[in-house]
């Protein structure tokens, strides 16, 4: 089993879901985050005060599979959510030591 | 027509009309008619004011609410709202028990006396001296409002600070120090500075730009220097939480200030609508100015626009009922680019920590504006003003000094006021700061015990 996550850009979110319902993933948990990578903030002003905003907002998806499905899974995400510019964002892959389904107890990928 | 011609009509129309005139009834018919005329424009003075009471009102709650309120960290958005709520509870109980004779009693030439004590003798007939065509009732409900917006406008200086309870006693404290004798020596029968009604130094003040403004905005200046920053002044980011909500208020205010301004004509006539001209040209010019400022540097911001427009209305205040549309126009302008430069350039010299620019812009904005009332002043717009006793336009260069000293009254009384009262508030509430942990959890849990946004709920 193995961990995805991915930090994308939130207005990429809706497409992103979608592309993993198309191949027929269906756990996901998704948090609001802000943060940044290379991508440079920007710069507000109030009334003659400067602000230099670095932490912009981004799109944390959280979902673990079953190691055999990790490759095209990650491939489909990736494909999702680019935009080719600056703040596309990353993936990070974990490997998970056990899952378990507070329902019944069921234990390893059958959890999933 | 020749000199003949019209003798003869008039002798025509003119005699029959002298016979009639000396017919009782017909005289008493004339009589009626004359009582129905007075009492038709009396029921339309009366309708404007009270329809001004409820603008000046609306300034306070939401318009300087919502403006303020939008300013602030989104922890302190209730207890910012609070205090200017506090305000129209507070000055009106205040007003109706003795304010109204402090400010508005004959009494001497710097504080009404008790004549009007709890509103004794305030109802339907009106006070000729005041205002001749609405019940006194009236006059005393509109200068409720001013009573009520000006402490409120201090309240941005101290913002995201300030213990509530501190805040209630300074309130109660400057209305009675500060605010009831400037009213008085400004607007009050035989105030120092009444222009109109035997005052010594005749000091032009339509709406308040001395009373109002500049008591307001200094005494803010005092607050913040004497409570110094806010935690993380300078470190922390300050931004507005919602600049939506300061917008609708500031929108608010501008709406409010028709009021404010031409209400302050205390008739519906044409000086009223003078006054309105006035008004709203000096916010659309300012508003302007402002931005253009900002547009030399970086970008033409809302919260510029929303600034400037209230600089704007703050500068014309004095002056709304005494100046042509055009001298409106370029006192507007100038007040936006004067207000920006304080706001932005000399608060940032000094370092201090004036929350919400309430000294920036109703300080600065006020001190300008009463000043270019004694350039702009002229009787062409205020049959009031006696003959060359206007203001530099009319040829009085010396209004200019009146002006002056008004101003140098309103501050030194402002400074004083608020230093005093600041002492006996930081003893008798033991500090009138909240503590540190209560600022950085936020004004609305520690002193209300409650939150603006409960997105959870």
């Amino acid at each position: 089993m193995k961990k995805i996550e991915a930090i994308i850009q939130p207005h990429k979110l809706e497409e992103v879901k979608e592309a993993l319902k198309g191949i027929g993933v269906d756990g996901l948990t998704v948090t609001e985050a802000r943060g940044h990578g290379r991508q440079k903030g920007h710069k507000e002003v109030y009334r003659g005060q400067e602000y230099v905003v670095d932490l912009l907002p981004k799109t944390k998806i959280e979902m673990v599979v079953p190691t055999a499905r990790l490759d095209e899974i990650v491939a489909t995400l990736v494909k999702a959510a680019r935009t080719g510019k600056i703040g596309d964002g990353k993936i990070f892959v974990y490997d998970v030591v056990d899952a378990i389904r507070i329902r019944n107890d069921d234990r390893g990928e059958s959890a999933l | 027509m020749t000199r003949t011609t019209l003798m003869r009509t008039l002798l025509f129309i003119g005699l029959p009309a002298l016979l009639l005139g000396q017919d009782p009834a017909t005289q008493q018919k004339i009589a009626e008619l004359e009582a129905k005329v007075s009492a038709a424009q009396s029921a339309g003075d009366n309708g404007w004011m009270l329809v001004s009471c409820a603008l000046v009102l609306m300034m306070t709650g939401p318009g300087l609410a919502l403006f303020y309120g939008g300013l602030v960290r989104k922890k302190n958005v209730l207890a910012t709202m609070m205090q200017s709520f506090g305000l129209m509870v507070l000055a009106t109980v205040l007003w109706a028990l003795f304010g109204y004779s402090l400010a508005f009693g004959e009494g001497s030439a710097f504080l009404g006396d008790l004549r009007y004590l709890m509103l004794n003798g305030v109802g339907a007939d009106p006070m000729p001296d005041y205002a001749a065509t609405i019940p006194h009732q009236t006059f005393m409900l509109f200068q409720l409002m001013f009573a009520i917006i000006t402490p409120a406008l201090i309240t941005g200086a101290f913002a995201e600070r300030m213990k509530f309870s501190a805040m209630v006693l300074f309130m109660v404290l400057w209305s009675l120090l500060v605010y009831y004798p400037m009213a008085h020596m400004v607007w009050g029968k035989g105030g120092l500075l009444n222009a109109f009604l035997g005052g010594s130094i005749p000091c032009f003040d339509f709406a308040g730009g001395t009373v109002v403004h500049i008591t307001s905005g200094v005494s803010a200046l005092v607050c913040a220097l004497y409570m110094k920053q806010r935690t993380g002044f300078g470190v922390e980011p300050m931004k507005p939480h919602s600049l939506v909500l300061s917008f609708i208020g500031a929108c608010l205010l501008w709406v409010g200030w028709f009021g404010f301004n031409a209400g302050s004509a205390l008739n519906s006539g044409a000086l009223a609508s003078s006054a309105f001209t006035a008004t709203h040209f000096a916010a659309a010019t300012a508003a302007a100015g402002w931005v253009l400022m900002e547009w030399l540097h970086s970008k033409p911001s809302v919260l510029g626009g929303i600034s400037g427009a209230v600089a704007g209305l703050v500068a014309i205040t004095p002056a709304s009922g005494f100046v042509k549309p055009m001298p409106a126009l370029l006192i507007g302008f100038l007040a936006g680019i004067v207000c920006y430069l304080m706001v932005v350039k000399v608060k940032a010299k000094f370092g201090y920590d004036d929350s919400l620019d309430a000294f920036g812009v109703h300080g600065a904005g006020g001190t300008f504006g009463a000043l270019l009332t004694g350039v702009f002043a002229t009787r062409a717009v205020n049959s009031a003003i006696a003959e060359g006793k206007g203001g530099l336009v009319d040829g009085n260069a010396g209004q200019i000094v009146n002006q002056l000293i008004g101003v140098a009254i309103a501050w030194a009384l402002a400074i004083a006021g608020t230093l005093i009262i600041l002492k006996i508030c930081d003893v008798v509430c033991r500090g009138v700061r909240v503590g540190q942990a209560e600022e950085v959890e936020g004004l609305d849990l520690s002193q209300h015990g409650e939150e603006g946004y409960n997105l959870e709920a």
